[in-house]
């Protein structure tokens, strides 16, 4: 029998497989799942930086207030709701069953908040001129990198916090457990990882001084 | 016959931390991320600054994967795996970024060609 190979009590030697490096198939899949998203979301920052440096007339239009001051408050929420995501599962794995439903559904509040937020911010941008084409301080390519960036990751957060909602129900409901809130968990914390990128290079390295 | 080292019934990430550890990574992100929105106001060169920024950012996400996300409290060969696998698809985008000029300047690799914005 290989060493990847082990038997169960009540089970015959060599049927069962243990799961690589003991995680389970479905945290595996998430990681796996995470290490192709970050390879995604490397590859649109890196198109960013080829197409920034490769402007002439790259535009630095975000002022303290109202983009500056948006984007800080949108990171307090999205690390904060990876810490209540965090004592969700937390909550969770100790068998506190209504403290872990709360935790998850004060999370899928957070991202919705985060949502709105950048959906004003958005309507902002859009109202002052700028599109996936246009805009008016340079290059067209801003917006586009801009808003194709920024939606991929608005993407991710709302399809987070459909998952909180629908997984957070059904762990109430019994349907789900502890470890399926762990699971979740890892992509909201991706999703948090990600901003933490997002937001010094398409934020804060294109504010006006 | 060798014994795995596995247990298929025991998860190596527990989740059973304090919340006052949590509460200090927690602090931490923010301190960082504030960081970077302070270096965001400092008169540095486009380069330093995002040299500055790119390192705490990579601070900011080590922390959230190895507490948050309990990498640190997987089994080394997991941790290696995500972060060899990751760490080489992001490091051999790396030769498309370096060439990136001689596609959008007609020169081969990083040298500028004269008059463009770098």
């Amino acid at each position: 029998m290989s060493q990847a190979e082990m038997s169960l009590p009540g089970h015959p030697a060599g049927t069962l497989t243990a799961p690589a490096f003991s995680v389970p198939a479905k945290k595996m899949a998430m990681w796996l799942f995470i290490i192709a998203d970050a390879a995604t979301f490397a590859a649109v920052l890196v198109a960013y930086g080829f197409l920034r440096n490769g402007s002439p007339n790259w535009p630095t239009p975000f002022r303290f207030s109202p983009t500056v001051l948006n984007a800080m408050l949108m990171t307090f929420i999205l690390v904060t709701s990876s810490l209540t995501m965090l004592l969700g599962v937390r909550a969770g794995k100790a068998g506190e069953k209504p403290a872990a439903f709360h935790w998850t559904m004060i999370t899928a509040i957070g991202g919705l908040i985060f949502a709105v937020l950048h959906l004003r911010e958005w309507l902002g941008m859009i109202h002052q001129g700028a599109t996936l084409f246009h805009n008016p301080w340079g290059t067209g390519l801003f917006g586009a990198s801009f808003f194709s960036i920024t939606g991929l990751h608005l993407l991710h957060v709302t399809a987070g916090v459909i998952a909180l909602v629908a997984v957070g129900v059904r762990y109430k409901g019994g349907r789900y457990g502890a470890d399926d809130l762990e699971v979740l968990g890892l992509y909201w914390h991706f999703v948090d990882l990600v901003w933490m990128f997002v937001v010094p290079f398409v934020y804060l390295l294109n504010v006006a001084h | 016959m060798d014994m795995p080292d596995v247990q298929p019934h025991e998860p190596a990430a527990r989740y059973a931390d304090s919340i006052t550890k949590y509460i200090v990574i927690y602090v931490c992100i923010l301190v960082l991320a504030g960081v970077q929105f302070a270096i965001a106001y400092t008169h540095l060169s486009g380069t330093a600054m995002f040299a500055r920024m790119l390192f705490v950012a990579l601070a900011e996400a080590g922390l959230a994967l190895m507490f948050f996300m309990h990498l640190w409290g997987e089994k080394r060969g997991f941790v290696l795996f995500v972060l060899i696998i990751t760490g080489f698809v992001i490091m051999a985008m790396q030769y498309g970024w370096t060439d990136s000029y001689r596609m959008e300047l007609g020169v081969p690799y990083s040298q500028s060609k004269p008059g463009a914005v770098q």
